[in-house]
């Protein structure tokens, strides 16, 4: 009989519910042989294909088979510089393992969990990657350092380049570093992934917004031969409904900025403040609606449900993320769309929904959510309003000639934005996506970066 | 790390710090503002940059809460954890030939390099500046290089008229005439100012300072309504026409935490 898939260990779910511990504990030595095992070793490896950043899987697994772990994880840093963060937040069941051929029977090889493994045995015994980088002294700049910055930095730096992270925040990371939260991605592993490239020369420097306390032109005139905008999405969707400006009335931003970038879970011991209450509903279906009601929850909110205008198969979140915030008690209220806030003196009291019914397929070929006149009345203490983020503006309001589409994405063609040796990739460019989509684009943004100049022959 | 490198106190409460910060000081203009943390765990702080001199940055703030306490402990020769600007966009100078400054309490420090600004572009300024008592009233001999008549009073008569600015705004306003008005202080200051204003038809100009978190746009919780749009202090402002302001909105949204400001405060006290 076959071997099925190995269930990754969790923390149980009524103790996880009180802390801010890592939730999925990752793999041992032996549950990691037996997985290892399953994989099939394709001749046309689909998972290979099927990753944005085509980390060679069967390849690194025989390794590990092979008991080489070291060599597996030289094996996935030549495409993907942050294991332990992809193995933990990627899709897989969209990518590598919704194409594992396994998965025609709903048993892929955990790819995930043991990219994961390989990321973080390399982490815990400080295995680097050998690599000798030959310097050109040519000077490039990267604009934030999230996922898509720091691919590309990586991209650039191993080919000898002088890079330099331009990060708005007083931490590094983006993303990783205010919106994900430490239950699913743990700061220590983003710091140490950042870490790295700093000892391969990458210079971070915090503080600094682009457009503001230096503008594109300026880095162009102190000698910056190129440079790569990944600043993100991270201005808000609004419901554009009364009441929306109401206290209590909180976007995702703002309240997963609090708890995770100034530490508010440790409040007062950490001076910045959060307060959510007993009742506590979240709209949208991502997995920044999942981090954000799993968050409340830990902070200590009595009900926290969920309001989604479709229902459960179409939720846009990553599939463990779903299981784990059921299994934490989060209360799904499916089909419900929020059309107006109720307060009292500008504070949150109630929340009315429409109720929705499920209607003809959609262009995303999901069923398109129709409302049915019917409405209900939720009592809250504070609302989480997670549907979405768009490109940071800040960019565009200040640089003269820099194109972008109606949703203010900045258009590039070969990751080129309008203006010669400006670059963009990541969420700026595509709107909210995933790590490892802002990775694959910083990194091959990074290959045409390296053309562009040498073309150019900055770099002869 | 940002060096401090001048700090004098102007009274008990409201200290001016000169802050060594060449990247906020490059590109500043008046109307632009900065986010400070003092320390490794601090708060984001914004405040509005008073002045820029070669590269030192000039601050001033408040001691009202825990984290304006703590930056006021630390001294000439200290270092500041975070310092970071130019944020906001640079104030909307009007041409106007005959403007009134009104300044509440600390709000006469952001007033000044926009006030200045009109003066330097050969504008007529008269100030009206109000406080609680003589020792709140802050930055006169500032004001007095460039302005043509100043008002002061106070909520105790200590020093000026006794009562509220808008108080002599009433009686300026039988005698003089401006082509408008910046008002900058406690949200219920503005809000009477803008108030007063529209019944005579003079357009106010205000400077909005909530609650911010990364000042870049990205959490909305400066949020502000105006004319039931909704803007971000931090990127669309921080200085908007006072004449539709949701003043009330505001206010609420201003003190969401002040029982958590004032749980903090404690443990600064206790120190």
């Amino acid at each position: 009989m076959k071997t099925p898939r190995t269930k990754m260990r969790v923390q149980d779910s009524d103790t996880r519910k009180t802390n801010f511990d890592e939730v999925a504990l990752g793999f041992s030595l032996e549950e990691v042989k037996i997985e290892a095992r399953r994989c099939l070793d394709c001749k046309n490896p689909r998972c290979v294909e099927a990753c944005p950043v085509h980390v060679d899987i069967p390849g690194f697994i025989k390794l590990l088979i092979q008991d080489k772990p070291n060599e597996a994880y030289d094996k996935i840093y030549e495409d993907n510089i942050l294991p332990s963060i992809c193995g933990r937040v990627c899709p897989q069941e969209k990518q590598c393992e919704g194409a594992c051929i396994l998965n025609i029977k709903g048993d892929s090889v955990s790819i995930g969990a043991l990219e994961r493994y390989v990321g973080d045995e390399a982490l815990k015994h400080n295995i680097v990657h050998q690599e000798t980088i030959i310097e050109n002294h040519i000077k490039i700049g990267i604009i934030g350092s999230g996922p898509a910055g720091l691919a590309c930095a990586a991209g650039m730096r191993r080919k000898g380049y002088h890079v330099e992270i331009f990060e708005a925040l007083h931490e590094f990371g983006g993303v990783l570093q205010y919106g994900i939260p430490d239950f699913r991605l743990p700061k220590t592993t983003v710091q140490t992934e950042i870490d790295r490239l700093e000892n391969i020369g990458v210079i971070f420097k915090k503080n600094i917004i682009i457009g503001k306390s230096i503008t594109i032109d300026q880095l162009l005139e102190d000698g910056y031969k190129a440079l790569f905008i990944a600043s993100g999405a991270g201005l808000p969707s609004a419901l554009n409904i009364p009441g929306e400006n109401f206290s209590g009335v909180y976007y995702a931003n703002e309240f997963l900025t609090r708890v995770n970038l100034m530490k508010a879970r440790n409040f007062p011991s950490s001076p910045t403040p959060v307060k959510i209450g007993n009742n506590v509903a979240v709209v949208g279906g991502g997995n920044v609606a999942m981090d954000a009601a799993r968050t409340a929850k830990r902070l200590g909110a009595k009900n926290v449900f969920i309001l989604y205008r479709r229902d459960q198969d179409s939720l846009p979140a990553r599939l463990e993320e779903v299981e784990h915030a059921i299994d934490e008690g989060i209360d799904l209220r499916l089909l419900r769309n929020p059309v107006a806030f109720f307060g009292e003196n500008y504070v949150l009291k109630q929340v009315k929904v429409e109720i929705m019914e499920l209607g003809q397929l959609d262009a995303s070929g999901r069923r398109r959510p129709v409302p049915t006149g019917k409405y209900e009345i939720i009592d809250l203490d504070s609302c989480i309003i997670s549907i979405g983020q768009s490109p940071n503006p800040l960019l565009k309001q200040t640089t003269k000639g820099l194109e972008v589409n109606k949703w203010g994405g900045i258009v590039t063609k070969n990751h080129q934005t309008s203006i010669p040796g400006i670059f963009a990739g990541g969420d700026v460019v595509s709107g909210a996506a995933t790590v490892i989509l802002a990775m694959g684009a910083g990194k091959d943004a990074s290959v045409e970066m390296d053309l562009y100049l040498r073309n150019k022959g900055v770099l002869s | 790390m940002y060096e401090i490198l001048d700090k004098i106190s102007i009274n008990k409460d409201v200290d001016v710090m000169v802050i060594h910060a060449p990247l906020v000081a490059k590109n500043a203009l008046p109307g632009h503002f900065i986010i400070l943390r003092v320390n490794e765990e601090g708060e984001r702080i914004p405040l509005t940059i008073v002045e820029v001199k070669g590269e030192n940055v000039t601050i001033i703030y408040q001691k009202l809460g825990y984290s304006t306490m703590l930056l006021g402990s630390y001294q000439i020769g200290d270092k500041l954890n975070d310092f970071v600007g130019p944020l906001g966009n640079a104030a909307h100078i009007r041409d106007s030939k005959h403007v009134l400054g009104v300044a509440g309490g600390v709000g006469a420090a952001p007033l000044l390099p926009q006030l200045k600004e009109y003066s330097k572009r050969g504008a007529k300024v008269d100030l009206v500046i109000g406080a609680r008592n003589s020792d709140h009233i802050i930055l006169v001999d500032k004001y007095k290089e460039f302005c043509d008549n100043i008002y002061i009073t106070t909520d105790d008569g200590s020093l000026g008229v006794h009562g509220l600015v808008t108080d002599v705004l009433k009686d300026l306003y039988l005698t003089k005439a401006y082509d408008h008005v910046i008002a900058i202080g406690p949200l219920v200051m503005m809000k009477y100012v803008v108030e007063m204003n529209k019944k005579r038809n003079i357009k106010t100009d205000v400077s909005l300072n909530p609650i911010m978190i990364d000042g870049t746009g990205m959490c909305g919780n400066c949020r502000v309504s105006i004319n039931g749009k909704t803007f971000f202090a931090c990127v669309d402002g921080p200085d908007f026409e006072g004449e539709g302001v949701n003043f009330d909105e505001l206010i609420a949204r201003q003190s969401y935490y002040k029982e958590e400001e004032h749980d903090c405060k404690l443990k600064m006290v206790k120190k």
